[in-house]
């Protein structure tokens, strides 16, 4: 390719020469080769994009030229490359295992095996899912609006609806380019170190996989452009996202434990029925989280052993044999979550459209 | 006439506070018209509901002929609206900021490329199209702003606050370069300001806009005929030496005057109240009774007289 490009070059010269010995400028090898390289307007498109994907294009080019994303994407590449490098170099040993159901979903241990030095890549999404989702939204709008921009944007002929739009589609787009690069970049590589293929159940598996990245990502993202229209300043929605995805990561089971203990009767504890009640009520409380919604789909995603999330009694368990389940069983677990998932998205994207529609935009 | 702007019983509601107070205003094609008024009078508000950008509690907008209210989009593609103190995308340069806008309006990048850098050229900032706007001063801010506004081809432009924060040989530039603009493309101007001196010097015609209400309009002549009355002159006359011929004390002289209301005299100079242009009479007076002249000058009244008027008028009303 290089040496093409070098080739036209020096051709390029060649006929710039030939303009200064007066020779017929207009000829279509010049032409193409001003169309490729020129500074020319000929290099500019003249087919006209609508309103909506030049917004789009314009926030894709602010996003992916941000140091911030840069920033994120080094930190997520990276944890990926060290997840996969302890997959890879123990995937020996946990394929030698006889009793694992999963012996045959190789590719699916890649991206959840953990030897316990470093965590596997589905933990490190679920954990920086949320820092990618914030970062890419926190500042969508009230930044436009202290810079003056965003009063400038709604006096031209568009919608207003396209302004919040555009933001999210465009960073809908990167996060999925970004995951979808990511993800198969993992199998790429898996695949060149193990030198199997995976099978197409697991190439399915992990492509829903990826889809709930995406979706995931996605409904902090909305979060946190609800946050932006929400707030004036882009440190205090950034705040405000970040403390709602620690406060889920971290405090959120700690005070279900709390309501746990503090409504269970120890007198009744004896009778199998209550645990399993109490059980259902903690589950149930839990999966108001959006990252339990997340690590539960996706480990019942990756991991096909899985066969129920909720508690099973013994009676249930005897004389099943463990075997992976069917792709449709998996789904079929996790299509509730992936149903909660989006709508609690939307839920975020209504709360930021509503008032960003009804707002008066005065400037800065 | 050809009316471009049309508003009628125009009303703006906060909860209780009322921002604009049902008015009426038309604004012809081809005029540059000036909204004058203290801050907080209800002239952004206003020019908002112009756009379509925020609704009016009560009362009609028409903007070439478009209700702004149904149609925001379409009174957008007419009216090319400059915010106040407007801000551009500091990590792109000027001709990439112009051209976004331009795409914006459904031209195509090399369509905008040629428009961005013609426009770029005539408001004077060819030089520094490649430059990220982060750098631009104030002033350059506000050209490139103006050079956004036209970019879409108006038939109206709409300019808040356009001068605020510009020095003064920027302000005369800046508004020279709106009027010679306009001029040339045949533009209606609307702009809202509160300094009234430069307004004063390139508007055809100005409202007077204080709490919500528009207390007078007209061109600057007619107002001052309409607050001042009969007193719409005043001539300040300084003169040395002593009368000949027995005429009489310089007061007597100049009161002989026709249309000569009242003289004082005031640490040696005559200030004269007129209802007409009496200068040329008193000056050949004067000379005629041998006194020499010193200074003889004609006060009009300009916008700060009619702006401070309506103030005090304003504050006794309440």
């Amino acid at each position: 390719m290089i040496f093409i490009i070098t080739i036209l070059r020096e051709e390029r010269k060649m006929s710039n020469t030939a303009k200064d010995i007066q020779l017929p400028t207009g000829n279509p090898v010049t032409r193409l080769l001003d169309k490729l390289f020129g500074k020319s307007t000929a290099t500019l498109s003249t087919k006209v994009t609508r309103p909506f994907w030049v917004l789009v294009e314009k926030e894709i080019s602010d996003q992916v030229r941000s140091w911030r994303f840069i920033i994120l994407l080094a930190i997520i590449a990276l944890t990926t490359m060290g997840s996969l490098y302890t997959a890879l170099t123990n995937i020996g040993d946990a394929l030698k295992s006889v009793t694992d159901p999963e012996k045959a979903y190789v590719f699916l241990k890649l991206f959840t095996y953990s030897d316990g030095t470093l965590p596997s890549f589905i933990v490190f999404v679920s954990f920086l899912g949320p820092l990618l989702g914030i970062g890419l939204g926190f500042d969508a709008v009230n930044s436009e609006q202290n810079n003056g921009t965003l009063s400038r944007l709604l006096a031209q002929p568009i919608h207003r609806d396209y302004i919040i739009n555009a933001k999210f589609i465009s960073s809908l787009i990167v996060i999925s380019f970004l995951f979808f690069a990511l993800g198969f970049l993992f199998l790429g590589i898996g695949m060149i170190a193990i030198g199997l293929i995976p099978t197409p159940e697991e190439f399915v598996r992990i492509v829903m996989f990826l889809f709930m990245n995406i979706i995931y990502v996605g409904f902090w993202l909305n979060l946190s452009i609800f946050l932006s229209v929400r707030f004036k300043q882009p440190a205090t929605s950034a705040l405000t996202g970040i403390s709602v995805w620690i406060f889920f990561s971290i405090f959120y089971s700690m005070i279900v434990n709390l309501i746990m203990k503090a409504i269970a009767s120890p007198a009744l504890l004896i009778n199998p029925a209550y645990q399993i009640y109490l059980e259902r009520i903690k589950l149930a409380l839990m999966r108001f989280a959006p990252n339990i919604l997340f690590s539960e789909a996706t480990s019942t995603l990756m991991i096909p052993s899985v066969r129920s999330l909720g508690p099973l009694t013994m009676e249930q368990l005897s004389g099943a044999i463990p075997g992976p389940l069917p792709l449709g069983q998996s789904l079929l677990l996790v299509w509730p979550h992936i149903t909660a998932l989006i709508a609690a998205s939307a839920v975020c994207f209504v709360l930021a459209y509503v008032p960003f529609m009804r707002r008066e935009v005065r400037s800065r | 006439m050809d009316e471009i702007i049309k508003l009628t019983g125009l009303t703006k509601k906060y909860g209780e506070f009322t921002a604009v107070d049902h008015l009426d205003l038309s604004i012809n094609k081809g005029e540059v018209f000036g909204l004058l008024g203290p801050n907080g009078a209800g002239k952004s508000t206003t020019i908002l509901m112009l756009l379509g950008l925020t609704e009016p509690t009560e009362g009609s907008v028409s903007v070439c002929g478009i209700d702004p209210i149904s149609r925001p989009v379409d009174v957008k593609k007419r009216v090319g609206y400059l915010p106040e103190d407007v801000g551009f995308y500091d990590r792109y340069t000027g001709l990439e900021n112009l051209m976004f806008t331009a795409q914006l309006n459904d031209m195509s990048k090399a369509e905008a490329y040629d428009k961005a850098t013609k426009l770029l050229e005539r408001v004077g900032l060819a030089e520094q199209a490649d430059k990220k706007t982060g750098v631009y001063s104030r002033g350059m801010r506000q050209r490139l702003g103006l050079a956004d506004v036209l970019i879409k081809d108006p038939e109206v432009i709409i300019l808040d606050e356009p001068i605020l924060g510009i020095d003064p040989y920027g302000v005369r530039e800046f508004l020279d370069l709106i009027i010679k603009l306009s001029k040339e493309e045949g533009l209606t101007v609307l702009f809202s300001s509160h300094h009234l001196y430069q307004v004063q010097q390139v508007c055809d015609r100005v409202g007077l806009f204080v709490s919500g209400k528009l207390l007078a309009e007209g061109n600057i002549n007619s107002l001052s005929q309409q607050l001042f009355g009969n007193n719409a002159y005043t001539v300040e006359l300084g003169i040395s030496g002593t009368t000949s011929n027995n005429k009489g004390t310089p007061e007597d002289i100049i009161k002989n005057i026709d249309g000569v209301i009242s003289v004082n005299s005031e640490k040696g100079k005559y200030l004269i109240e007129c209802s007409r242009d009496v200068t040329p009479e008193i000056s050949k007076e004067i000379i005629n009774s041998g006194l020499n002249i010193t200074s003889l000058n004609k006060k009009e009244y300009g916008l700060d007289d009619i702006y401070y008027h309506y103030f005090e008028g304003g504050t006794k009303n309440e």
